[in-house]
């Protein structure tokens, strides 16, 4: 690619009625060209995604031929292995035993669900509630104390988990949490991510709305529950997205979090790693089960979550 | 305070020009402010009303302070206070004997090989990722923007990565990436000779892959919305003018955009420290040296409880950070400035 995929930067209108009469052919070659480039493009990109949940429907036997070549530990006592590595799209039966097997017969994926289940539930619910209060706070009045603050939350939220993991460390042997879920909950709960684009968005409120429902006697907290939070509903739910995709994705928190226990209490995410040295079929069906939840939310959040993305411009402002 | 009609008057006194009660000119007033401490309804002066103005404003300000409460709390519990002790030990040599050493953990950190090779590592390959992940999502925006068909299609195909766990595809990475695995399938058709990508020279290149597969979706749609944002009749003038696309890109586009790139490079970067959970999912807790990261040298560390090497790394770790947000504040700042003349 080059500069000249700029070409097609303005409206389309623009170019309707400024170059309507130039639409020369280079232009229609340049124009398929880069339509031909996305397509490819958005194919890589599904790509992983397709695979994964192919290859969840083959029977142990088709993996292990399949796959046999790079892992190493694939089960069973079949010795059929490919010569050559075959990635497929189409099983050639489609079988549902691996999910028969994660799902009845081997408890332990099913526990290890779980508990990414109940690490991640009370951190977006919690953080978006705490954040809710302190956008509210940082966006009704732009004092000097609250733009300081607000900006230490955006250091704070700019910090890698290089950083913030050893506070949290320290405060979670402290209180004794170290080996609890709470050692990854409670710092999820106070991360300063909500809050920045919460208040982002919650400045533009306008604040005649806020000047009317104060002449018709409101306070604050019914400001903030009847004006401000409805308000909000749909940026909301794209920093529940946000957030959920963060922490079902979490590897570095249990990995220092939890130590004795780690067995016991690592999410999914991190377990799934694991996997690939024992049963590969299962451990298809097990990425599967776990991509779900997400691409779930993706697909009914999708709008919001554009927006949400969107809105957070910049540092500033 | 006095009657109910005290208070209408406070606001409309307040948002209109000031009345002076009974027509008395301001320097009468002043006087009088300064002889009575308690006026009468009609003695109220511009200052005093500004005065209560303030201190009701201040009231109603206060009373919004209680909501950032919680997190305010949560924050300084989690993260800030602990942050103070991290501070602490990094300038002490042990926590028990409690001497101050200054820098001397600094030192030892520096001397420290693995550390060595993971700040190497990890920049290396942020100043890899970082641009790319600029560039081209920027480009990708710049492309869907114009006449495309389908263009909210192709935008949910790229940022459907962002949504899928790294855990649940680490798999056919593998698969991918191994030394029997597809892509050396790929390469040997033109004679190249097999490669452990994770574990070569290249295994950087790999991880340069995913991070970007993940995160292009994402940085694209905060350019689409910038791009979206630039004034339409700065760029119609341009193009009557006879400005070409590049041209209108590099001296308009460009400029409305800088905050955007700024903004999306600071994101990119603290992805980038990110990527370990990819190496990890991937190669476990020891992989080749061309993938040792911060995190692992990190984890290693948390794990043989060395506070003092710790709270060193964390530390230097925050005032880099500190240093990049600030400069790229700055910089912003002035190209902002200049927008605006």
């Amino acid at each position: 690619m080059n500069n000249i995929t700029t070409e097609r930067t303005s409206p389309p209108e623009e170019i309707h009625i400024i170059h309507k009469k130039k639409k020369s052919i280079p232009k229609m070659v340049l124009r398929a060209v880069l339509i031909v480039l996305l397509i490819v493009i958005a194919v890589a990109f599904l790509l992983p995604i397709v695979l994964t949940i192919a290859n969840s429907f083959m029977s142990s036997s088709e993996i292990s031929a399949n796959y046999g070549k790079v892992f190493s530990g694939v089960s069973g006592t079949r010795t059929f292995i490919a010569e050559k590595v075959n990635l497929k799209f189409i099983p050639d039966k489609v079988s549902f035993s691996q999910y028969i097997t994660v799902l009845f017969k081997s408890p332990d994926y099913l526990l290890k669900f779980w508990n990414s289940v109940i690490l991640v539930a009370p951190i977006v619910v919690f953080q978006v509630v705490v954040a809710l209060g302190a956008s509210y706070c940082f966006a009704r009045f732009q004092t000097k104390f609250r733009s300081i603050v607000f900006f230490a939350y955006i250091i704070l939220m700019l910090m890698p988990y290089q950083v913030t993991l050893v506070p949290n460390y320290l405060v979670s042997d402290f209180l004794g949490l170290l080996d609890t879920r709470w050692a990854v909950i409670l710092p999820g709960i106070f991360s300063p991510f909500a809050v920045f684009i919460l208040t982002k968005f919650m400045r533009r409120i306008p604040s005649s709305m806020i000047e009317a429902a104060k002449l018709d006697g409101a306070g604050e907290w019914q400001i903030f529950t009847k004006v401000c939070v409805p308000v909000c509903r749909g940026i909301i739910w794209s920093v529940v997205v946000l957030i959920f995709m963060d922490y079902w994705n979490m590897v570095e928190q249990p990995l220092v979090l939890f130590k004795d226990r780690a067995e016991e209490l690592s999410p999914l995410s991190v377990f799934l790693s694991k996997i690939n040295t024992g049963d590969v079929g299962l451990a298809f069906a097990v990425a599967t089960i776990y991509m779900v939840p997400a691409l779930l939310l993706f697909m009914y959040s999708e709008e919001y979550l554009i927006d949400g993305i969107a809105s957070q411009s910049g540092i500033k402002g | 305070m006095g009657a109910p009609t005290e208070k209408m008057e406070t606001t409309s006194i307040h948002i209109s020009t000031p009345i002076t009660p009974k027509g008395r000119s301001s320097t009468t007033k002043r006087k009088n402010q300064n002889k009575q401490t308690a006026p009468t309804a009609l003695q109220y002066t511009p200052e005093l009303l500004q005065r209560r103005q303030k201190r009701r404003m201040r009231r109603e300000r206060l009373s919004t302070l209680p909501f950032l409460l919680p997190s305010l709390i949560g924050v300084l519990v989690f993260f800030v206070l602990p942050f103070l002790v991290v501070i602490y030990y990094s300038v002490i040599d042990n926590p028990i004997t409690k001497n101050f050493v200054l820098f001397e953990n600094f030192t030892k950190l520096f001397n420290n090989a693995a550390f060595r090779l993971a700040v190497k590592n990890t920049l290396s390959f942020s100043l890899m990722a970082v641009p790319l992940a600029v560039i081209l999502p920027l480009l990708l925006a710049l492309i869907l923007m114009g006449d495309i068909p389908g263009k909210s299609r192709f935008r949910t195909m790229f940022i459907t990565p962002l949504m899928v766990p790294v855990a649940s595809v680490v798999l056919i990475w593998q698969v991918v990436f191994h030394y029997n695995g597809v892509l050396n399938e790929v390469t040997a058709l033109f004679g190249a000779a097999p490669i452990d990508w994770l574990k070569s020279e290249y295994g950087q290149i790999v991880l340069l892959v995913l991070f970007l597969w993940k995160n292009i979706g994402y940085n694209m749609i905060l350019f689409m919305s910038a791009l979206a944002a630039i004034p339409k009749d700065i760029i119609e003038v341009a193009m009557l003018e006879g400005a070409g696309p590049i041209r209108r890109f590099f001296s308009i586009k460009l400029r409305y955009l800088s905050s955007s790139i700024f903004f999306v490079a600071l994101l990119s970067l603290i992805n980038s420290f990110k990527v370990f959970r990819e190496v990890y999912l991937l190669t476990g807790d020891y992989p080749y040296d061309t993938l040792y990261l911060l995190q692992h040298f990190m984890n290693n560390t948390f794990n043989s409880l060395d506070y003092q090497k710790l709270s060193a790394a964390a530390i230097i770790m925050s005032l880099v950070m500190i240093v990049i947000i600030g400069a790229m504040l700055i910089i912003d700042d002035k190209l902002g400035g200049e927008l605006e003349e």
